[in-house]
């Protein structure tokens, strides 16, 4: 099996080593003609994604989600904006490396960039706790909206987090509290807050970042209340009836839009956004161009006004 | 109150022996201590065990109930009920779990609010009921909540809240988690008009509930020995694969740990919130 592709994308990495092996060959052999067998499975590769890919279910929908080379915020930060400063630390007790933060400009535009980040080697992962933030992580985001709030510059956030640390530690330093108090301090901004869910939106560990004026959120990106495992572990008993509890949540960018929950799906390329991640952030970077200039046609009543309104607009019918 | 107790735990040792006799719906075990307490005198004692002062669970209208004046209460927002908007199904429908859960509680839902007095000042108080699928909040208890507080924000009157909860409620998934954010909302709404919200923490206080509405008071009290987190101490243990602190996540540890003003027993909680709420509405003690 190759380790660069999901389970039920095995019949494309078959595929590809078939190219690969040909293009080998091809070097040796100049009479044959094999560009045109090349290009023949080439396009025949394409097929096949586009076939596997047009039918993902929810649960395979997570496993792109979490993929070990989707693009993480500082991958986004480095292709969608310029004179990134990166801002450490909640002033308080530590500089929680699972959040990153800090201004940059998009199109020239100050921004206040704040996203959750995991890592790509077995040192960072640990260094960035798996994209885990603890307390001092939610407060360094907090810290940093209310600046943003005060120099007037938009917020964007990027979530992609398993969830907030279930540790000791977190407990004792208050995870709860530093969750609420994002919660409750986002819902009143004073300046833009545009959210997009990259990779995992994992629970009040997401959410804490995600109280915002307009959601957007990757085509194979996840947003749950509990995990797949861990709703299924609850609710049947088994962790491996994670698929079944993917498909029950609606965990995925189309569900969720359907549902009224989403505001934007930001179409991913071809295999998923680390096939071409300067395409997709191409494409990520115009949609948060558009929802900018949208945000900034609001007063700053209106804005507060409009946010207000569609947090409690959530989950309650029309006729009740 | 003491004297009260002294006069009802001799009988209660007394009526160890007889206990064959006595039908057994009229006595429960103390799950902490195991004494038998006679129903009737347990509940006159606000599920308080007379014998180890253990903290029991109360259900939410029992909870307003004793906490409430008798007169002029009015129930709010009874009539949100809930909707099975995803038609969600594990191993049981979650339309059964609902209607098993209505039966079973005599809700309709997660959270009971009323309006009514503490000792003839006029407040907001709402309770979870825990026997309620655990007390999770789905998109009735937030509507609830809200609605709660806007009679608050209208009336300008404190609003309390008991919250007793595992978390969100996973059978309305994303729905139910946007609930944290809502209730936060209005949260923010009474801070800036300083309407004064206490939070009171009763066993147990988890996840979702936890994360949002339950650590925003003005005043976040817990009742004795009450368990609180944000995540539950089984799903620590596997993280950290370590054994966890004795007492941990107890209201005493967060007290311990800065996470909540104070701890209030049961009998004393009218009392205390009358009079800290009157320093905080500026009036003159009752």
């Amino acid at each position: 099996m190759n380790p660069n592709y999901l389970d039920f994308e095995q019949p494309i990495a078959e595929l590809q080593a078939k190219i690969d092996e040909l293009r080998l060959v091809g070097d040796d052999h100049d009479g044959l003609n094999i560009s045109e067998e090349l290009e023949k499975l080439e396009e025949k590769s394409r097929t096949l994604t586009e076939s596997i890919f047009s039918d993902l279910s929810a649960w395979q929908i997570s496993q792109l989600a979490r993929h070990p080379q989707r693009p993480y915020t500082l991958d986004y930060v480095e292709h969608i904006f310029d004179d990134f400063d990166e801002l450490h630390g909640d002033r308080h007790f530590s500089d929680d490396q699972a959040i990153v933060g800090g201004i940059a400009r998009i199109d020239g535009q100050p921004v206040m960039v704040i996203g959750h980040q995991k890592g790509r080697e077995v040192k960072e992962k640990v260094a960035r706790n798996f994209g885990m933030p603890r307390p001092e992580g939610y407060r360094k985001a907090l810290r940093l909206m209310e600046m943003a709030e005060r120099f007037s510059m938009p917020v964007m956030t990027f979530i992609d987090t398993p969830g907030a640390y279930p540790g000791i530690d977190a407990e004792e330093r208050g995870q709860s509290e530093a969750i609420a108090f994002n919660l409750l301090k986002l819902s009143s901004l004073k300046t833009p807050v545009i959210a997009t869910v990259i990779g995992e939106g994992g629970s009040g560990g997401a959410l804490a970042i995600g109280v915002c004026d307009e959601l957007l959120m990757l085509q194979y990106g996840t947003y749950s209340v509990i995990s797949p495992e861990g709703c299924a572990s609850i609710l049947w008993k088994s962790a491996e009836r994670a698929s079944d509890a993917a498909k029950a949540m609606g965990i995925t960018a189309d569900r969720l839009s359907e549902l009224g929950l989403v505001d934007q799906v930001v179409s991913e390329p071809l295999g998923g956004a680390h096939r071409d991640q300067a395409l997709m952030a191409a494409n990520l970077k115009k949609h948060l161009l558009e929802t900018l200039e949208k945000l900034n046609g609001f007063s700053e009543e209106e804005l507060l006004e409009r946010r207000y309104e569609r947090l409690m607009a959530y989950g309650i019918n029309s006729e009740q | 109150m003491s004297n009260w107790l002294e006069k009802i735990v001799p009988s209660l040792v007394r009526s160890e022996t007889k206990r064959s006799n006595i039908p057994e719906g009229l006595w429960k075990k103390c799950p902490k201590c195991d004494a038998p307490l006679y129903r009737p005198e347990l509940e006159k004692n606000l599920s308080v065990c007379p014998k180890c002062d253990h903290h029991m669970r109360l259900g939410a209208r029992k909870r307003l109930e004793v906490f409430l004046d008798e007169q002029n209460r009015t129930e709010i927002a009874a009539e949100v009920e809930p909707v099975d908007r995803l038609k969600f199904k594990d191993s049981k429908k979650y339309k059964d779990r609902l209607t098993a859960a209505q039966k079973n509680t005599e809700e309709k839902d997660a959270l009971v609010a009323m309006r009514g007095e503490l000792n003839g000042q006029p407040v907001v108080a709402v309770a979870f009921e825990f026997q309620f699928m655990g007390g999770s909040m789905g998109a009735v208890v937030g509507e609830r909540f809200v609605r709660a507080a806007n009679i608050s924000l209208a009336e300008g009157i404190p609003l309390i809240c008991f919250a007793a909860s595992g978390g969100a409620r996973m059978q309305e998934a994303l729905f139910s988690l946007m609930q944290m954010a809502k209730t936060s909302a209005v949260l923010e709404r009474l801070k800036s008009k300083s309407i004064p919200y206490i939070s009171v923490l009763t066993d147990p206080v988890y996840g979702g509930v936890s994360a949002s509405l339950a650590m925003l008071g003005d005043l976040n009290i817990g009742e004795p020995k009450a368990l609180v987190g944000f995540a539950g101490p089984r799903v620590i243990e596997q993280t950290v694969r370590e054994k966890l602190p004795e007492g941990f996540q107890r209201s005493e540890f967060l007290l311990e740990h800065g996470q909540v003003d104070m701890i209030i027993h049961r009998h004393e909680m009218r009392e205390r919130l009358d009079s800290i709420l009157r320093k905080l509405t500026r009036q003159p003690d009752a």
